[in-house]
């Protein structure tokens, strides 16, 4: 493997500085929320290390996290990671297309056999045996295996590889399937989010290439440093949320002074991801700070969970707009109105027994006065 | 129940033990704190201008409430499930169906009939009549389970990755997906639980009034006294 480049001869073949280079591995070190004393090792690592290659594949998806992914806020990372990635293969990225392309791909499987990353954004649609997403010719499904077969690892870029998205929303038409549930046998870190953030997507990306493993998951496969708390527990608005203090309407007073969204359906408390500290576009605001609710993007299933703007989701499954109060207080009317007819029709019966009961006694005594 | 010999009329016999009733009571006081709490986290109050963020807690308070009585009525709870195995016969009728024996199929549809008026006397019952014995059935093991479970998992939320209530609960989320649908199953839930609390409050009362022994006063002072005085 001697002859492969490190990612330091990489980043120096791209004109970067080892002051830049230095620079750059102290802020991973801090985006990955490791100590200082990490930023040595990450230079050590990127060093002497062998450049880990990656490939990127693209199934059913809009390309939102490509785009979230080049936009990253520190210039280096992006460059440094990017120019990394693009040497081998992303349909998207780089300057080959169409036969070259699908070489390229070949090529790097078979070069890299074992020691390769597979990032996929997007998700394979199993209806139809695959036939609705096609890449080079043939269902993406079918070049997601192959890639899948030698790959050391695999990264689900966004909420359409993690957890299928609005291509999987009920009823899921072509039956477009999250990663996992098609590959099995290799470990694979979900980095949900429509898109997941730039910052997340190159320190996980930087974090795996560096440190040669899988930074620390979580239960559902995420990684922790950066989906281990909701939008909601981070969140700046949360003292106006604590205190009671709420936006009742779009355009009111409250939403001027920027009190919670919670009333307009926010779902910064069901929601994991980190864009209440790292923040969008180069740290610049976050949904909630421009005013608009967050409306869950990182979530398992975002798109079934009804409206954007009600806190108390839409139950489709009970027929056009209801949702658990219209339901509950429906059932419970109900049972009110049953309990108070059962209560009238007790009491009339009660009533009727005794009056009968009187009538009988009144006729007995009359009938022995006749005697 | 009715397979037991009957009870002289006018005569008493001791039911519920003070752990019993004090747990029924202050179950309901915790439930009556939950459903108001909770339907308030789900709908807040309109926004109140009382002073600075940082000194106003409104939405604090109340899910302090929330949160506070949701921990007391899982303690009371286990302590009620202790209580089924070391109380007497009567504390371990709602915790199981005797769905085997056919004299209480018989009581079921004995019952049945009594409430939906084709009966003109009920039957004579020292504990839970049966179908109060199934009401009491789907809400304490099906219901405050289900409360207490779905409760805890979205505790854990606030509780933070790694607690203990994350450690015990928070797997749920993962096998349901999205917290969301989490928080409308405890929501719905709710439901399960003040359609419960209706029927069973008038279902009390009625009885009281209408059947052939007490059930108000047997939750307060632990006996059931047999109001019949004909011999029939
Ligand atoms: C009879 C029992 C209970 C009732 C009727 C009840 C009712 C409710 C309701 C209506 C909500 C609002 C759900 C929504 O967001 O739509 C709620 C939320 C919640 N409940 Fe309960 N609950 C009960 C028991 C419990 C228990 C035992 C716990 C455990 C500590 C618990 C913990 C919570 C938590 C953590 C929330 C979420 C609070 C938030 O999102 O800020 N509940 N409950
Ligand atoms: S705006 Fe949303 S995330 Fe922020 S405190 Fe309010 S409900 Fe929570
Ligand atoms: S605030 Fe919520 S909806 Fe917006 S990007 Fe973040 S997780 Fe997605």
């Amino acid at each position: 493997m001697s002859q492969i480049e490190t990612f330091y001869d990489v980043m120096r073949r791209q004109g970067i500085t080892r002051r830049s280079f230095m620079k750059y591995c102290s802020l991973t070190a801090a985006a990955l929320g490791l100590g200082p004393a990490y930023v040595p090792k990450i230079a050590e690592a990127m060093e002497t290390k062998p450049r880990t290659p990656v490939i990127w594949v693209h199934g059913l998806e809009c390309t939102c996290c490509s785009e979230s992914f080049i936009r990253s806020a520190h210039p280096l990372a992006k460059d440094v990671v990017l120019s990394m990635i693009s040497l081998d293969y992303d349909d998207t990225l780089m300057a080959a297309a169409g036969k070259q392309a699908e070489a390229a791909l070949q090529d790097t499987i078979e070069k890299y056999k074992g020691n390769y990353i597979l990032a996929v954004e997007g998700n394979p649609p199993l209806n139809e045996d695959g036939m609705f997403c096609i890449v080079g010719g043939k269902p993406f499904v079918e070049q997601l295996r192959h890639a899948a077969k030698d790959a050391k690892a695999i990264i689900s870029w966004g909420a359409c590889a993690s957890y299928g998205c609005v291509q999987a929303a009920k009823p899921n038409p072509t039956r477009a399937t999250p990663v996992h549930k098609v590959i099995t046998d290799k470990p694979i870190i979900k980095v949900p989010g429509c898109p997941p953030i730039a910052e997340v997507m190159t320190g996980v990306i930087t974090y795996m290439l560096t440190f040669d493993r899988l930074p620390e998951l979580d239960r559902q496969g995420r990684p922790a440093m950066f989906y281990g708390q909701r939008i909601h527990d981070k969140c700046y608005r949360r003292p106006h949320f604590d205190a009671g203090q709420f936006v009742e309407h779009w355009d009111d007073e409250n939403a001027r002074k920027g009190y919670c969204l919670y009333k307009m359906g926010c779902k910064g408390p069901t929601t994991y991801n980190a864009c209440s500290t790292i923040r969008w576009n180069e740290g610049t605001s976050f949904p909630i700070q421009s005013g608009h609710g967050c409306i869950g993007c990182s979530e398992d299933g975002f798109w079934d969970q009804g409206s954007f703007y009600n806190r108390v989701t839409d139950l489709t499954q009970f027929g056009v707009e209801a949702n658990a109060d219209k339901i509950g207080l429906t059932a419970a009317g109900v049972v009110g109105g049953g309990v108070a007819l059962h209560a009238a029709v007790s009491a009339l019966k009660t009533a009727q027994r005794k009056s009968q009961k009187t009538k009988t006694k009144d006729a007995a005594s009359k009938s022995k006065e006749e005697v | 129940m009715s397979h037991h010999t009957l009870p002289r009329p006018g005569a008493s016999v001791f039911v519920y033990e003070w752990p019993v009733r004090l747990w029924h009571w202050a179950n309901a006081l915790f439930i009556l704190v939950l459903i108001v709490s909770g339907w308030f986290i789900a709908r807040p109050l309109p926004t109140m201008q009382i002073g600075e963020a940082t000194h106003q807690f409104v939405m604090g308070y109340i899910r302090f409430a929330h949160f506070a009585a949701g921990q007391l009525l899982t303690v009371g709870f286990l302590g009620r499930i202790y209580w089924a195995f070391v109380g007497n016969h009567h504390a371990r009728q709602a915790f199981y169906l005797p769905l085997w024996q056919k004299s209480w199929w018989r009581d079921v549809l004995h019952e049945a009939r009594w409430y939906a008026f084709l009966e003109s006397r009920p039957g004579i019952h020292v504990g839970h009549n049966p179908l109060a014995q199934i009401a009491m059935f789907l809400f304490m093991v099906v219901g405050m389970t289900f409360m207490i479970v779905t409760g805890f998992a979205l505790y854990a939320e606030g509780a933070q990755r790694g607690s203990l209530p994350d450690q015990l609960f928070g797997w749920l989320h993962d096998a349901l997906g999205n917290s969301q649908l989490m928080h409308s199953l405890h929501h719905l839930g709710m439901y399960f639980v003040v359609i419960f609390m209706t029927a069973h409050i008038y279902l009390a009362i009625r009885e009281d009034i209408m059947s052939r022994q007490t059930m108000v006063s047997t939750m307060i002072n632990g006996y059931r006294s047999f109001k019949d005085d004909d011999a029939a």
